[in-house]
């Protein structure tokens, strides 16, 4: 079989190729390895070789056994360098595996290296990836977005077959839709978060970023379920199937156009619009809602965020492991590792979220976006009591230049508008590919992605909307497949 | 005239749980083990990694709580308190701020606060520069004890003096004891005592400014660190000063207060809810099995021997103490002619006196059985032997394990029943004396104490001392 074929072959295509005996598992991975090693969009900050990747990997795991996996870099992988693409962290490398990887290395599915991403998955462009920022394949100037931008740029760019992220305000959802792939956030305790590293604890979450929504399905299934060392996650009730559905007849789709008032591309506005139509071609009804607290979610985001951050990232002080600045006095070996190991969006979010839980402004911050994060919760209950979905595009833009936000952190955070609402509720969502636009300034298309959010668990449903949405909409991203290597 | 002034004092006890395993992680609790053998990627923090609360911790706080004739919540939570410190590797500690587990409760007369779940710290040591972190060549982290589950109890401030702060400690670490849920070591460190304290004018109902003592390793340096610190405050009150607030250190050795930091020095713990677990909610059968695994605690003990007869100081010394307890009531179950109070005498007095002369000997370890004691305390109550000798006979049998009717056979110790035998010593004892004999007559009745002893030893303390009293207050015409 050709090379081609190889590269725009799904996860599951490729599974099915390795079964009917047409390739080898060890052909696969040599092909992708390979590929990998012509990286030209510093997705990758760490590459396997054939033996490094299949350290652990149980070679009859399954259906899906033998299709390597691109792997975030702020999962712990065992004897391997777990950066989180962070100085503060650099070569350093945990005794133990994520719980996650664990689960796909269960499954038959070899790591072919870490990716890069926005420093401890805080940014919407992976410009703060102290490596260096991951380039978007569609067009190399532009950001592949964030903060699981390398695991995009690779599935897209044609480096890897699949990819796993983590999304705390949008992570997954506005890279897959900037790249022109599927991004899958789960419902928040679906899949264990032991060995990701924290950002934000009571929103992180893992997900799969993958060439179309069956392998979405496909890898949540293996990545779901409740582990004994979380204790905040539960799993899904029974398996995630690979879904079947043509039709969305009796289905309805709530469009909150409060949220969507301003700041949208015209492209973009065009394809959100353009697939409400399709969902109705498929039998499914639109209806608007309201989600009216919906506007104040990146605000609240912004606290609640960082003030976990602030104290989950504490333990980066020099004394245990990573980097030690100084060992000068105590004082010093905190201040200097940490003043040199942060970048600087990083030291931006510590102090605001340090500012937040002060005491005297605890009420005043915290306590108010934790109310405001109970009223969008209770929002998105009213919506599902009228609608099964609630859709959004994905982002207000399509990917932006390198360098265009980085000087206003407010206008960057706004890019997570639609996403980070979803984030605060806890409820599953994914972006699919809903065409190409051309960026307000002008220039070549660009994918546009569409965001579906559905009740918190009803991952199955959610995929079997997607899949029938995905059938209509006829996504080709070959072009990007074709600008990962130079 | 000077105003009187009383000390306002509350406490904050640290008790380390003796389950098998940390509050967070599955590494096992251990003593004086090599440093750092009992860590895993959980309680040194490694990136990535996530808490999950020991169930067994849960259980032991629940029980805890029920002695404490707390509430106990519903649910509760837990929190994070943020500080940096090489021995607080997360740079912060897990606790309960905002929701405890147990509230409301009492002991004797302290009412408590509330009590709540959280994880201990690492150990760490400074070497060279005097233990001190200031000019110290090196600090060393012995992760072991980090995450070692504690409950933290607090009490109202009820306490008024540092005697009354030593024995209520004592009440309160016997109950835990007896609970079977910690080892209250407190030189290991396995219990702790914070005191909060302040002064007012006596009678008044306001609050002073209150410093905290931290951290003494005995009841006995508490009471004098606390005695101390009100004498230090009263003083400065009393020059026209004012009392600071602060946390200081009393150093039982010099019988100094040091300031180990001021109010501005105090941290700002910027509390978080933990959202890396879930609250704790006791289903209703664990509630059940708490309230029901309470054996009966020390105060209620105290309470039922005092109804027995036996003295409030006995009593007390006996209910903190489980297995003297158990020896004595081992004593009435022997020979249930006893009475409670005589018993409770000799197991307290006579008996604990002779283990303290062997070196301390540990009851557990003592060759005397409660059927033997009762024995002897039989002995002594039918006249069989006098008082006097049934010490000697204990001495015996405390350091040999011998049985006392043996002992009394041998050393030929039982007591002179024949009257007429008595008698004969008591006429001779008052003609070998005539000077006390002649102050008795002429009304000193104190010297007849004399006459007392002289017929003891004539009959080497074989001699029942009523029958001798009698018989010399007959001879001598009184
Ligand atoms: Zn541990």
């Amino acid at each position: 079989m050709g090379d081609i074929e190889l590269i725009a072959a799904s996860g599951a295509e490729t599974a099915a190729k390795i079964a009917n005996g047409e390739v080898s598992a060890d052909e696969v991975l040599d092909f992708w390895l390979q590929r990998a090693s012509g990286d030209a969009l510093n997705g990758y900050l760490w590459s396997a070789d054939r033996e490094s990747a299949r350290d652990g990997v149980d070679p009859d795991g399954g259906a899906i056994a033998g299709v390597p996996l691109a792997i975030k870099d702020i999962f712990c992988t065992e004897g391997v360098p777990t950066t989180a693409a962070s100085k503060i962290l650099g070569g350093y490398i945990p005794p133990y595996t994520a719980t996650s990887v664990r689960n796909t290395r269960a499954a038959g599915l070899p790591m072919l290296g870490k990716t890069n991403m926005d420093e401890f998955a805080m940014g919407s462009s992976n410009e703060n990836s102290a490596y260096g920022p991951s380039l978007n394949p569609w067009d190399t100037d532009r950001v592949p977005g964030g903060s699981s931008g390398g695991s995009a740029a690779v599935v897209a760019g044609g480096l890897a077959p699949w990819a796993l992220g983590t999304d705390t305000g949008g992570s997954i959802r506005q890279p897959a839709g900037f790249c022109g792939i599927v991004g899958l956030k789960p419902t928040y305790g679906a899949i264990s978060r032991f060995g990701m590293i924290a950002f934000a604890s009571s929103l992180d979450q893992c997900g799969p970023l993958t060439r179309d929504v069956t392998d979405a399905a496909l890898l949540l299934d293996v990545l779901q379920g409740r582990d004994d060392y979380d204790s905040t996650s539960v799993g899904i009730d029974g398996d995630v199937k690979a879904p079947t559905a043509e039709r969305l007849d009796g289905l309805t789709f709530g469009v909150p156009r409060g949220l969507m008032s301003e700041g949208i591309e015209a492209g973009v506005l065009a394809r959100f619009e353009e697939t409400l139509i399709r969902i109705a071609e498929l039998g499914g009804e639109i209806v608007d809602i309201e989600l009216p607290h919906a506007g104040h979610a990146i605000s609240a985001y912004y606290v609640l965020a960082p003030a976990e951050a602030s104290t989950n990232l504490q333990r980066y002080d020099g004394v245990r492991y990573g980097l030690r600045a100084s060992d000068e006095d105590l004082l010093a070996m905190y201040e200097v590792t940490r003043e040199d190991g942060f970048g600087p969006e990083v030291k931006r979010r510590i102090m605001l979220g340090t500012y937040a839980l002060s005491s005297g402004f605890y009420d005043a911050y915290y306590g108010r976006a934790q109310r405001v994060r109970t009223r969008i919760v209770e929002d998105f209950d009213r919506a599902f009591g009228k609608v099964d979905f609630v859709v959004t595009p994905t982002s207000p833009t399509v990917a932006f230049k390198l360098g265009e936000k980085t000087a206003d952190p407010w206008t960057m955070y706004l890019s997570d508008i639609f996403t980070v609402p979803i984030s605060l509720a806890g409820i599953p969502a994914i972006s699919i590919p809903a065409g190409l636009a051309e960026p307000d300034g002008g220039g070549p298309e660009l994918p546009v992605g569409f965001q579906i959010a559905a009740p918190a668990f009803a991952e199955q449903k959610l995929i079997e909307a997607s899949f029938a949405l995905e059938q209509a909409i006829g996504f080709d991203g070959s072009a990007g497949l074709a600008g990962g290597v130079r | 005239m000077s105003t009187e002034y009383e000390a306002v004092i509350g406490l904050e006890i640290h008790v380390q749980l003796s389950t098998r395993t940390k509050m967070f992680c599955g590494c096992e609790l251990s003593f004086g083990d090599d440093p750092n053998v009992h860590t895993c990627p959980v309680c040194l923090a490694l990136p990535g990694v996530l808490p999950v609360t020991n169930a067994q911790a849960i259980e032991y706080a629940l029980q805890i709580g029920a002695a404490l004739d707390c509430e106990l919540s519903p649910v509760s939570t837990f929190d994070r308190k943020n500080y940096f410190y090489p021995d607080n590797p997360k740079a912060y500690q897990i606790t309960q701020a905002a929701r405890p587990f147990a509230e409301n409760g009492r002991l004797g007369e302290v009412r408590i606060h509330h009590a709540h779940l959280e994880e201990d710290a690492a150990k760490t040591i400074h070497t060279g520069g005097g233990g001190r972190i200031k000019g110290s060549d090196a600090s060393e982290v012995d992760f072991n004890r980090g995450g070692t589950p504690l409950v933290e109890i607090v009490t109202e401030p009820d306490l008024r003096s540092g005697a009354q702060v030593r024995e209520w400690g004592q009440l309160l670490r016997a109950t835990i004891k007896q609970l079977g849920v910690s080892d209250v070591n407190m030189e290991e460190g396995s219990l702790r005592c914070d005191a909060n304290i302040s002064i007012r004018p006596a009678g008044s109902d306001t609050l002073g400014t209150k410093t905290e003592l931290k951290n003494m390793n005995s009841f006995r340096f508490i009471e004098r660190g606390i005695e101390a610190e009100i004498a230090r405050q009263k003083e400065v009150v009393s020059s026209g000063g004012e009392v600071e607030q602060e946390t200081l250190h009393f150093d039982p050795a010099t019988g100094e207060l040091h300031s180990l930091r001021s109010k501005e020095e105090a941290h700002d713990y910027r509390y978080l809810p933990e959202p890396d677990l879930v609250p704790v909610v006791p289903t209703e059968a664990m509630l059940e099995a708490a309230r029901n695994s309470l054996p009966e605690l020390p105060a209620a003990r105290a309470a039922r021997y005092e109804q027995l007869g036996v003295s409030e100081q006995a009593a007390l010394l006996l209910s903190f103490e489980t297995e003297w307890a158990g020896f004595f009531e081992g004593v009435l179950e022997a020979d249930d002619t006893i009475e409670p109070r005589v018993a409770a005498n000799w197991v307290t007095g006579e008996f604990a006196a002779e283990l303290r002369k062997l070196d301390d000997q540990p009851l557990a370890e003592s060759r005397v059985a409660p059927e033997s004691l009762a024995t002897l305390i039989g002995l002594v109550a039918s006249k069989k032997i006098s008082h006097g000798a049934g010490k000697t006979v204990l001495e015996e049998m405390v350091s040999s394990g011998a049985d006392p009717a043996a002992v009394v056979a041998e050393k030929g110790l039982e007591q002179i029943s024949d009257s007429g035998e008595l008698e004969k010593i008591v006429i001779q004892a008052i003609e070998d004396n005539p000077k006390p004999a002649e102050q008795i007559r002429g009304g000193n009745e104190k010297a007849i104490g004399a006459l007392v002893g002289a017929v003891m030893k004539a009959t080497q303390g074989r001699a029942d001392g009523g029958e001798v009293n009698r018989l010399l207050r007959q001879h001598l015409g009184l």
